[in-house]
């Protein structure tokens, strides 16, 4: 299909039902209350007991009202997020350390399925079930690419202990 | 019960996860009978929002029959059918107030600039997500609103995040009667915005994205024109020829962190991590419009920084408008816009998809392979 610069455009159902001349110079994105010059002040919904552990941003005096509760923070990924979480939500040193948790976790994570007896398989968790059906060409390809590296690495080692032993 | 699993970047299964619990007296647990991928979901299934822990379960698009309501919930009952919005929301703080419900203060620990979102790392409050069987709803008494009697539970779970984002996509844009709207981004929350500028009375409408069939879509389904920026020299100037020289007069990005289109944006966004994802839709957004224009943002980007050409939005006296959905505000109104016919959400949908294949489903939608839009997970 082309691309035809329609200058039938109020034919589009629904044209312009939205529109709101009088509102001027734009749509309000709140309802104006007031309620924020009482700052921190409103009355709060009964408070969830914190039955897991929960870090909160110090951008705040205390945790929200209702919170999350999967995945209370463990191991070394832990102790690298409640380090963060000593820094506010404006500095690198808060959220650059829940990068490298978040990598750290996935490594746990693996260690805690053979823990558990589960060999996990990544080509089905990869979704490649899938790519097989609708990419094979990608899936081929990339498969080469990735003998082709592994070959070319096996041989360069192999090349560099002949060359020692020599 | 069963529920999606993420394990490490571009890695999700389906595991027996325990059924959960009622935690605050205005929780409820919906049975979930639909549950979308969202194009954010896919920052997460990238690995780029800090503090996405392995074990949690993604899903902020579901909709759901309540099996369960705690002591203080009135508005709910057992066997209700509801539109779950992807936004947790106390209902009670200055913000949720003033209805900026996407901005509730009493909903995420973790982080003061972004309320609770369910299934959306712990960034969002560490809440799981709905691509399970069941899911742990709280304030079930004010977000959660029952499906009308002759909705499409297809259209009602658009409902609770594509349509309304979309929808204030445009809205933000204060789009006058004629305006040139410019959006970035065929996804689906982009074609829903290219399909709502209309409904604000836009005059001309175009959408710019790189991937074929999904441009195709946006023209027969919002209908605009639509222009692949892989065969544009610079979308930027193309865009100022389009509109006389002067730019577009709202631009909307609907694209966020995992942009393609700049090999820049790319290695230091998205491979080095250095900014919080590629920003290169909102750079060509700022540069795109007129000045005194309006640039709208619901794409999503992480919390640390990006690389934009700040210093145009104050030479060119651009406005910016950005904000999370306030899918409870919006709901009424696009309720009735479903039923008068004048956006068909589920149209948007190209896969539904058994809860158990989510990894396929995830692979298909982040590759974009087998022309997908849309995919819905039913449990």
């Amino acid at each position: 299909m082309k691309n035809n610069r329609s200058e039938n455009y109020s034919r589009i159902k629904g044209w312009g039902v939205d529109a709101d001349p009088e509102n001027d110079p734009t749509y309000p994105m709140k309802l104006y209350s007031g309620d924020d010059h009482q700052r921190f002040n409103w009355k709060r919904p009964p408070q969830q007991p914190e039955t897991v552990e929960v870090l909160h941003s110090n951008e705040r005096p205390r945790v929200s009202a209702v919170f999350g509760t999967s995945i209370p923070p463990s191991g070394l990924s832990g102790v690298i997020r409640r380090q963060a979480f000593k820094y506010s939500e404006s500095r690198f040193g808060h959220w650059l350390p829940l990068l490298l948790a978040d990598r750290v976790n996935v490594v746990e994570g693996f260690f805690d399925d053979l823990r558990r007896g589960h060999i996990p398989n990544i080509f089905a968790e990869k979704g490649w079930k899938a790519a097989w059906k609708h990419n094979r060409k990608g899936v081929l390809m990339r498969l080469a690419v990735g003998t082709v590296l592994a070959a070319g690495t096996v041989a360069l080692l192999l090349a560099r202990k002949a060359k020692g032993r020599a | 019960m069963l529920a999606m699993n993420y394990r490490g970047p571009r890695r999700v299964r389906v595991d027996h996860k325990p059924y959960p619990e009622i935690l605050h007296p205005n929780d409820a647990i919906v049975r979930v009978t639909r549950s979308c991928i969202c194009g954010s979901d896919l920052h997460l299934y990238h690995g780029m929002v800090p503090d996405t822990r392995v074990g949690t379960t993604f899903g902020h698009e579901f909709i759901g029959i309540v099996e369960e309501t705690g002591p203080s919930v009135q508005n709910l009952k057992k066997g209700d059918h509801v539109i779950v919005p992807f936004n947790i929301a106390c209902g009670t703080c200055a913000f949720c107030k003033q209805e900026l419900y996407g901005n509730c203060h009493e909903s995420n620990p973790e982080a003061t600039a972004v309320g609770g979102i369910f299934g959306y790392s712990h960034t969002a409050g560490g809440y799981d997500g709905g691509q399970a069987e069941y899911v742990r709803v709280p304030y079930a008494d004010v977000g959660p609103t029952v499906i009308p009697e002759d909705m499409d539970p297809d259209d009602a779970v658009m409902l609770t995040d594509v349509a309304p984002t979309g929808y204030q996509a445009a809205e933000m844009g204060g789009i006058r009667i004629g305006d040139t709207v410019v959006v970035f981004g065929a996804g689906p929350v982009g074609i829903m915005a290219a399909r709502c500028a209309w409904l604000f009375g836009a005059g001309r409408v175009i959408v710019i994205d790189h991937i074929e069939y999904r441009l195709e879509f946006a023209r027969h389904y919002a209908p605009c024109e639509a222009y692949n920026f892989r065969s544009l020299e610079d979308p930027v100037l193309f865009l100022k020829k389009e509109t006389g020289w002067l730019g577009a007069d709202v631009c909307i990005d609907a694209v966020g962190a995992d942009a393609a289109g700049s090999a820049l944006h790319t290695i230091t966004g998205k491979k080095l991590m250095l900014q919080a994802g590629s920003a290169i839709a909102l750079h060509w957004a700022i540069n795109s419009v007129k000045k005194g224009g309006i640039v709208s943002v619901v794409g999503v980007y992480g919390p640390t920084g990006n690389l934009v050409p700040i210093g145009n939005v104050v030479n060119k006296g651009i406005t910016m408008r950005a904000n999370q959905a306030s899918v409870k505000r919006l709901l009424p109104r696009l309720i009735k816009h479903v039923e008068d016919g004048y956006i068909d959400p589920k149209a948007l949908i190209t896969h539904r998809m058994p809860l158990a294949e989510a990894a396929d489903a995830y692979h298909i939608f982040s590759s974009k392979l087998d022309n997908c839009i849309k995919t819905v997970l039913i449990p």
